[in-house]
């Protein structure tokens, strides 16, 4: 056997193990999937049927499917009230470094700044800020607490 | 600070280039430390009142600020007082040196002062007990009330002399005062000496302060705030109290710091989703861009020479440090060790990186060579991050916070310090919970 026949076996092997991990590690318990919170605890209301938030796994900033639905609900509404402006606050739980978490939180908030721009809402409606770790809305230090603080909030400024 | 920050008078009465025979090495964690004999300082009876100064107890009071110093090292072991065996003017003409060897003393500091016409006297000797003579020996002068730096500036000489080293006791440390529940934290710029005493606060907490850093060649500071919810990178000279935005940026900066010869600030802008690298020159106010990437580029940190930038990117995927020329050219990631890599900052002799590490749930503080190789993890713990230098880049400090109940009890955020040989882990004292330190330069240099 070749020397890179073998490499090529040695990483199927590794590849398999990460999917395999990968797998075991995604589970849903409660309130979360994977480790993007699906609850409705801290969750608030722009108006009736509108959350205010959508959650984020570990140091990502990609929208799931149930987030997606949540700011479609949020742009018919901006839609409806168009002399409303919004300001989408973007956080980070405390499991990193706090300048790396500003600049996540930032890029959290976008990313549902841009979704809600594809969704026609004017850029100009939806200033963003980020908070990183500095404002968690569950204080405890748990998996669950993390997962409701990886978040970002739209939040009405008139 | 000018007004603060004196004119040392330096003379030397006398220098003898002997040849010590003790020396202390503190390239390795020290097993053994040096025991050390520091006599109170004699008071001259013809001493001045100075204000509410209890000049009569000055001479101990200095003595045990340099012995706490001392024994915050780690490499000595300050003797106990009690079993002295000469009174302290007599010991600083010259120490009977069995007896001091008696007590088991290697080395001796003695000294005296005199306070007239609102000036401090002050000056101490070095001794060598196993040699039997004067290592060093300096005197100077200063205002009274300056007293608790010459107690600093002592055990930096001597310090310098047992080690071969710089000092770096005569510093400050700014830092992030916090208080408050864990989900309403209020943060405060605070200051003060290495040894936890002279806190003063720098803002009042109305608004979000974060990562403040020294200017590592005056008493500048940049600091990120929260003013007006702007998040915003500022200026703050703490002699006067002025401060000024950084720069004029349509969003986010944040992660500032100083470039080694502090003419630039560096800094990341937000915007858009994406971080990156700028620098901003203090003088001409020109705005250099540094990364273009679309991935997080944050904590930028200077090499010494100003030559290279050591920064986080998440280019890869997950945070990793990198290192790049000072324009941006030549990018290349150095930490390929398992688990992820934030805030670099470069070593102030140049030759290491700090950064903090995340593997497994778990944060540590370590050094590697600005190649990345020979990575040395130093402390783990639950969460710890921040590390900054202290000036002879032989000991750093960063913050430490704990695990948080149901409500958020049982968090709290404190500084701690460790030397980089992975000894001598010690928690600083401070008046509030602590987070974000920055260590300045010597004072008196």
């Amino acid at each position: 056997m070749t020397l890179k026949s073998n490499l090529k076996n040695i990483l199927l092997v590794i590849f398999a193990t990460l999917i395999l991990s990968a797998c075991s590690t995604a589970k849903k318990t409660g309130d979360i999937d994977g480790d993007v919170y699906t609850g409705k605890e801290t969750v608030e209301f722009l108006a009736a049927g509108v959350p205010d938030r959508v959650f984020f796994a570990t140091n990502k900033s990609s929208l799931t499917t149930a987030s997606r639905a949540t700011l479609r609900k949020q742009a018919t509404f901006l839609r409806k009230n168009k002399n409303l402006n919004v300001t989408i606050e973007g956080h980070a739980d405390e499991r990193g470094t706090r300048e790396y978490n500003l600049a996540l939180g930032e890029r959290r908030a976008n990313a549902a700044r841009d979704y809600l721009m594809t969704y026609g809402i004017s850029g100009k409606r939806i200033s963003v800020i980020s908070y990183g770790k500095e404002k968690p809305v569950n204080p405890k230090s748990s998996p669950l607490a993390w997962s409701q603080n990886r978040r970002s909030v739209t939040v009405k400024v008139n | 600070m000018k007004k603060i920050l004196f004119t040392l008078l330096f003379y030397f009465i006398f220098l003898i280039k002997s040849f010590a025979l003790i020396e202390v090495d503190i390239t390795r964690g020290n097993l053994d430390p040096l025991p050390i004999a520091v006599s109170p300082l004699h008071v001259d009876v013809k001493s001045d009142n100075f204000k509410d100064l209890k000049v009569k107890e000055l001479g101990e009071n200095i003595s045990e600020i340099i012995e706490k110093n001392f024994k915050n090292t780690g490499l000595f072991n300050p003797l106990k007082k009690d079993a002295f065996v000469q009174k302290p003017d007599i010991a600083h003409l010259k120490p009977r040196f069995e007896d001091w060897r008696l007590i088991k003393a290697q080395a001796l500091v003695t000294g005296k002062l005199l306070i007239k016409n609102e000036k401090l006297k002050v000056e101490f000797r070095l001794w060598d007990l196993t040699a039997a003579q004067e290592m060093t020996a300096l005197a100077f002068t200063t205002t009274p009330s300056n007293w608790r730096r010459v107690a600093h500036i002592i055990s930096d000489k001597i310090y310098e002399r047992l080690t071969g080293e710089e000092g770096y006791f005569d510093t400050r440390i700014i830092y992030v005062a916090e208080s408050g529940p864990k989900s309403q934290r209020i943060k405060k710029l605070a200051i003060m000496d290495q040894d936890g005493s002279n806190t003063k606060y720098l803002t009042l907490g109305n608004e979000l302060v974060l990562t403040p850093r020294f200017n590592p060649t005056n008493q500048m500071v940049t600091y990120m705030s929260y003013f007006r919810n702007m998040p915003r990178v500022y200026l703050l000279d703490i002699e006067t109290g002025t401060q000024e935005v950084v720069g004029n940026f349509p969003g986010m900066t944040f992660a500032p710091r100083f470039s080694p010869d502090g003419t630039k600030i560096i800094m990341s802008f937000a915007k858009d989703g994406n971080s990156d690298i700028y620098t901003m020159d203090l003088e001409s106010r020109v705005v250099e861009r540094i990364t273009e990437h679309s991935s997080i580029d944050t904590s930028p940190s200077f090499s010494p020479d100003g030559k290279f930038i050591a920064f986080n990117s998440d280019r890869s995927g997950l945070q990793q440090i990198y290192v790049m020329r000072s324009d941006g050219s030549n990018v290349k990631r150095v930490t390929f060790g398992k688990g992820i890599y934030g805030t670099p900052v470069w070593s102030p002799r140049g030759d290491l990186i700090a950064f903090t590490k995340m593997h497994k749930g778990r944060f540590y503080i370590g050094v590697m060579r600005t190649d990345g190789t020979g990575e040395r993890l130093l402390t783990e713990n639950y969460y710890q991050e921040a590390p900054s230098w202290s000036p002879n880049g032989r000991v750093l400090v960063f913050y430490r916070e704990t695990k948080a109940g149901d409500k958020g009890e049982g968090f709290t955020a404190k500084l701690w310090s460790i030397d980089i040989t992975g000894y001598n882990e010690r928690k600083l004292s401070t008046k509030t919970d602590a987070s974000d330190p920055s260590w300045s330069s010597l004072l008196s240099k």
